[in-house]
Formats: C-alpha cells, sequence, structure tokens
C-alpha cells in the first residue's frame, strides 16, 4: 500500500479496474466554460445521451467573456453567441450557471475555491488544463480534452491510467517577498518543463505548510507547466479554515464528518512515492521567466542565458530560437529589459491577495509613461472584495485600468491581446510563443514583480521599488 | 472513435522539444472555428508569412512533407494548454501517428481519443528516424506488429500500454462502454452517498 495523499484520494473514486488496466473513477466536480463545454453539450444532444448528473457541473463564462466595464457577454458577435448558447444550454440540462450578473462568475479555477466547491479529497476535473489548480486543496483535479468532457457529463466518470507519484519536498524557508509563483517558477527552471510528465506531484516542507491557501493554489496551477496534470497539497488547518462558511461548503455536523475524513487524507510516515525530489528555496529571489518556456526561468538580478554554453544540440537551439522570439542577448540583465504592458490577473494569479499586494506597492506611485497596465480580478467576488478595499482606487490613480473578470490576456481568447512586437510582464502561466498574441513576448512572474515593473517600466523587483524612492 | 491499425506515406520532422498546443493551433482559431475547418491553421504561426503567404521554409511546406502522414516531434510533444482540437488540427492536416521522445499528458490522451496514434521512442530513436525522413523515406506504422519500417532502418519496435493499442486498433467508443456499466456507476453513487454526504450536496 503506497498510502499516499493522492492514492487515498484515487483509490476513493474507484468504481471499477477496467480490463485494459484503467480505472473507472467517479468525478465528484465538473467545472464547465464556455469554451469547451458548447460543443460537448452539442455532441450530446446529437448521440441523445442525457446529462447523468446536472447537480455535479457548474457552469461559468471566462474565456471568450468580455473583461471590459459594462460587459454583458463577448467583445464580438461569434463570443456573445457562444456566451447565449451555453445559457439556453445548461437552462435545457438543468446545469447551475454563474451568470455574469450572478455575483458569482468568474475564472473557473478561482470561482471553484471561493464557492466552497472545491474540497479536499475530491476528483475534479474541467475542460481546461489549469484545472491542477484545486490539488491545493488535496483534491485530485485536472484537465481533459472534449472527447472526454462528454464522456463525463454522459456518465461522470472518468477513464484514467492511475499516474506515477512524485513528491517534492521544498526545503528552508523562503526569505521575505518570495511569493507561490517564485517557489514554483524556480522548481520548473530546476527541474524543467517535462519533469512531471507522467506523475502526480504532491508538493511537501514547511515552506508549504506556511502557505496561505491562495499561495497554495498558484502553486498547484503552474503544475501543468512543469508537466503533470495532477499537482496536491495536503490539506490541514488552513485548509479547513478557508472551506468553512463558504456557500457551497457542508455544514455545522456534516462538515465536522467531512473534516474528521479530510484528516485521514494527508500521506502516512510510511508512504512511499515513485521518484521523490527535494529542492532547497531557503536562498532564491523573486523569479522571472526570459524565454518562451516555462522552465527558462532566471532570477530577477540574473542575467539572460548564454546558448553556446548549453553541449546538447536540440537544447541549445531551443534556447537560440528562444531569445531570436524574446530579442534578447545573451548576458543581458533581465532587470533592464524594458516593458509596455503588464498584466495582473489570470487562474494562476488574480486572487484577493495577489490583488493587496499588487496594489500595496503601486499605491501613490505612478505606472511608467508609455507602459498599458491592467488589472483583472480573478472573479466578481474577488473584484467586489477588493472595491471594498480600495484597492481598485490605488490601481486606478496609479493609472491601471480595472476590468471585468476573466481569463483575458493570459490566453487572448476574448480579444484581450498583448499587440505584436510588444513586451508584457504577466502573471499568468504561459509564455509560449505567441500565447498573449501573435509576436507578443511574455514574462512570467508573481503580482509584486508585475506591479513594480509597470512602475518602473523595466522588469523589476519590488526592492528596486524601494530604492527608487 | 476512428480506428488505427496501420499507415504508409511520408514523416515531417518538428523536433524542437516542447512544442505545445499553442502552436499548433491557436486560441482565436478554436473560438471561432468548428471541427472540419482546422487543416488550414495547424502550426499557422510557423506555417504562413506575415502577409498570409505560405513560409517556403517551414518543414510542411515542402515535398514531400507537406502529404506528411507521420510528424517526429522532440520531448513533451503537445504541452500546455488541453484544447483536443490540437490533435483535430493534425488530424484534419492529414497526421495519423506521431513519434517523439515524450508527450504532454493531456495531449497523449486527447490523441487516444482520436485515434491518432502516439508513439514514444527513445531519443536517439527518434533521431535515426528523423535521419531516415530527412531522406524522404517512406514510413510505414504498423500497430498490430508494434513496428516503424523505412527502407534505411528496416524494422523499428515500439512499446504502448496494451489497453492503449487495444483501444485504437478497435476504436472503441469510451462513452457507449462506460453507459453499459451503467449499473456500478448507480452502485457507487448509493454507497458514496453515505461514505460522503458532502459530495452530493450541492443545491
Amino acid at each position: 500500500m503506497a498510502n499516499t495523499l493522492f492514492d487515498k484520494v484515487w483509490n476513493a473514486h474507484e468504481i471499477a479496474l477496467l480490463p485494459s488496466g484503467a480505472s473507472l473513477l467517479h468525478v465528484d466536480r465538473h467545472l464547465m466554460h464556455e469554451l469547451t463545454g458548447v460543443e460537448a453539450i452539442k455532441v450530446l444532444d446529437r448521440r441523445h445521451i442525457p446529462v447523468r448528473n446536472p447537480d455535479l457541473t457548474f457552469a461559468t463564462f471566462d474565456h471568450v467573456s468580455s473583461t471590459r466595464p459594462g460587459r454583458l457577454a463577448g467583445d464580438a458577435q461569434w463570443s456573445t453567441d457562444m456566451i447565449n448558447t451555453l445559457r439556453e444550454q445548461v437552462r435545457d440540462k438543468g446545469i447551475r450557471l454563474f451568470d455574469m450578473h450572478s455575483g458569482r462568475q468568474g475564472i473557473v479555477h478561482v470561482i471553484g475555491p471561493e464557492l466552497g466547491l472545491t474540497l479536499p479529497g475530491l476528483s475534479i476535473v474541467c475542460g481546461d488544463s489549469h484545472t491542477c489548480t484545486h490539488g491545493a486543496f488535496g483534491a485530485i483535479a485536472w484537465g481533459i480534452g472534449s472527447s472526454e468532457l462528454v464522456h463525463v457529463l454522459a456518465t461522470q466518470t472518468i477513464r484514467q491510467r492511475r499516474p506515477k507519484t512524485m513528491r517534492i519536498f521544498f526545503d528552508g524557508i523562503a526569505g521575505a517577498g518570495i511569493t507561490g509563483k517564485d517557489l514554483i517558477l524556480h522548481l520548473i527552471g530546476v527541474l524543467g518543463a517535462s519533469a512531471g510528465t507522467g506523475y502526480a506531484i504532491e508538493y511537501a516542507g514547511p515552506a508549504i505548510r506556511a502557505l496561505g491557501m491562495e499561495a497554495r493554489m498558484t502553486l498547484c496551477n503552474l503544475s501543468i507547466e512543469l508537466g503533470a496534470k495532477i499537482g496536491m497539497v495536503a490539506p490541514d488547518d488552513i485548509t479547513f479554515d478557508y472551506v468553512r462558511g463558504r456557500e457551497f461548503a457542508p455544514k455545522a455536523a456534516v462538515l465536522e464528518q467531512a473534516i474528521a475524513y479530510w484528516k485521514t487524507l494527508p500521506s502516512g510516515a510510511d508512504a512511499t512515492f515513485d521518484k521523490e525530489v527535494h529542492i532547497d528555496i531557503s536562498r532564491i529571489k523573486p523569479q522571472v521567466t526570459w524565454g518562451t518556456s516555462p522552465e527558462h526561468v532566471v532570477a530577477i538580478d540574473g542575467v539572460v542565458p548564454d546558448p553556446n554554453r548549453e553541449p546538447d544540440p536540440t537544447l541549445r537551439h531551443g534556447l537560440i530560437k528562444a531569445l531570436e522570439y524574446m530579442r534578447l542577448t545573451p548576458g543581458q540583465r533581465i532587470d533592464e529589459v524594458k516593458v509596455d504592458r503588464v498584466f495582473i490577473g489570470s487562474c494562476t494569479n488574480s486572487r484577493i491577495s495577489d490583488l493587496r499586494a499588487a496594489a500595496a506597492l503601486v499605491k501613490g506611485r505612478h505606472v511608467a509613461s508609455g507602459v498599458t497596465a491592467w488589472v483583472v480580478p480573478g472573479s466578481s467576488q474577488v473584484k467586489h472584495q477588493a472595491e471594498r478595499e480600495g484597492l481598485n482606487r490605488q490601481f486606478l490613480d496609479a493609472g491601471f485600468e480595472w476590468r471585468e473578470p476573466g481569463c483575458s490576456m493570459c490566453v487572448g481568447a476574448n480579444g484581450d491581446m498583448v499587440p505584436p512586437g510588444q513586451r508584457c510582464v504577466s502573471t499568468s502561466n504561459r509564455n509560449f510563443v505567441g500565447r498573449q498574441g501573435p509576436g507578443a513576448m511574455t514574462h512570467l512572474a508573481s503580482p509584486e514583480v508585475a506591479a513594480a515593473s509597470a512602475i518602473l517600466g523595466k522588469i523589476a523587483s519590488p526592492d528596486m521599488l524601494e530604492h527608487q524612492r | 472513435m476512428k480506428a488505427f491499425t496501420r499507415c504508409e506515406g511520408p514523416a515531417a520532422m518538428l523536433l524542437h522539444d516542447n512544442i505545445d498546443t499553442d502552436q499548433i493551433i491557436r486560441i482565436e482559431r478554436i473560438a471561432q472555428l468548428k471541427r472540419g475547418q482546422f487543416a488550414p491553421w495547424a502550426f499557422e504561426n510557423q506555417r504562413y508569412l506575415a502577409g498570409g503567404s505560405e513560409n517556403p521554409d517551414f518543414i510542411l511546406n515542402k515535398e514531400p512533407y507537406r502529404h506528411a502522414l507521420i510528424l517526429i516531434g522532440g520531448d513533451n510533444f503537445g504541452c500546455g494548454s488541453s484544447r483536443e482540437m490540437a490533435v483535430w488540427a493534425l488530424e484534419e492536416f492529414g497526421i495519423r501517428a506521431i513519434i517523439a521522445p515524450s508527450y504532454g499528458d493531456i495531449f497523449f490522451s486527447n490523441c487516444l481519443q482520436n485515434g491518432l496514434l502516439p508513439i514514444t521512442l527513445p531519443r536517439e530513436q527518434v533521431q535515426r528516424l528523423a535521419d531516415a525522413a530527412l531522406l524522404a523515406e517512406v514510413f510505414n506504422v504498423d500497430l498490430g506488429a508494434c513496428t516503424i519500417t523505412t527502407p534505411s532502418l528496416g524494422d523499428i519496435r515500439f512499446d504502448i500500454h496494451p489497453a492503449h493499442r487495444e483501444a485504437l486498433l478497435l476504436g472503441q467508443d469510451a462513452v457507449a462502454q462506460t453507459l453499459a456499466v451503467k449499473s456500478q456507476i448507480d452502485e457507487f453513487q448509493e454507497r458514496d452517498k453515505v461514505a460522503r454526504p458532502w459530495v452530493y450536496m450541492t443545491e
């Protein structure tokens, strides 16, 4: 018996071990959005198959919805049509929808936790690779494709081969100002973007236990950029405190029953993993990506690497291509690179703690001339909370745009894009070629680094901002 | 699901590591096009020049590779976004099989759902096959025998999980198969509602 957090949660969902060797797993929560949901329901309708458990699917709009103040649906006819189609479909199927003006709309991976739909020990799927975010609660959560989505709607199950397990142990305690984003970017930089392929990862160690839930979500969110479609943190009192009182979370005696069960989930002292990795984080600095893969990471006071020092020809070629696309030269200091855009948002870093941290840095300062800076809160709840705290005023006074919730410029599905040839510091999760728009250059970083970069007009750490005064 | 048994034709090399699904099909195409319309947009950033004309230097615009049935990729092929449209775009372009040292996990699953054969081989083997593809050799991929055959290399064996092999060979419909065991799902939920009642309290 492996006795890991992952195996315990997996086993609790195994309906059958299929002759093929795959497991048939129960799906506790299916989160749906317009970009992949609409077509999946059309496929079901064509095949005359009903939705098995409409009460376990939850829909919202995030990918193609407009983020303009006052928006009702999309910015274009096609996106508005897609949103209206999903509205009709969920009404027809009896699926709960968190619509634009429900006060609960937002990025699926932000609203799941804040509504208490995401709980420890659940199995959660969604047609979006960043579903790994929900692993922060000790759930098994992963992104699925369109065909699997149809399967989930039809059967409330999914066929999966059990992945291998990996525990990543963070040694040491990070210095002041080091965020969950820095921990995970550093890890991807050290291990590489395919290190987690084929594994379900558990993040462990005192530095992880010390993180709040939102930082754990940021950490788990980037598991897929490490190659792992599942990344988890064992539930603890911090998790239970977060869950307590949320709209869809269990209450009273059922909550106590659930917590008693959740306390049995963490990996035992005798747990064995297929792979164990240790990483020392006691000396790391704020991290930022320089290239076109999340593994292209440097410390904020570091320099752009020299491909000539890479002995493997394939890897060297990859570095050269990345440098060309990013218009950078080997040896160049990353904190001297000028930026055109700053984007604070996405399922990685658009929660209230992210906005508080960024707002604290921009308060009383102003975005550098020539820089366009956006804040896109992850959900209506985050937006309203920020407005109650006056964070929106701090951003607006500093020259940021304050927008409506959605995926926005992380992926550009709704038309929110970085123009060709422009450079953006982004709190999102992917710096792929063209990810934020054709020809756009992306540098991934924490909300703190994004805020400092907006003010100074170049990639910058909060420390550099302080020294400016 | 479409079955895969064998295919014979040219193989194109795209040997960079970490070719992500955003590169295979852009988000605007996913959002605004339907299945069956993706073929012209596979790898669009590399396939077309700024003015919209074909980039003559890109492998999939060259003979015989523009008719490729097989794609030879680098490490972590298909990483990133879960968009199944990446698989649809490759399939609609004409690709039937991919050979790479490793794949993004979600992309790999999506291939299996669409009868696209993802073959995993060690990097050195992939490089040897890429060298043969550079000479425009005709590749023969046989899932029954688990072999890739080219004139210069002869038979190269590959391993694939028996479950994946069977599903691809038979072109099984997973939804229909699972609906056939509906009673097991019913029983699981009945038991589970007692053991984990909070899972089902979503009103």
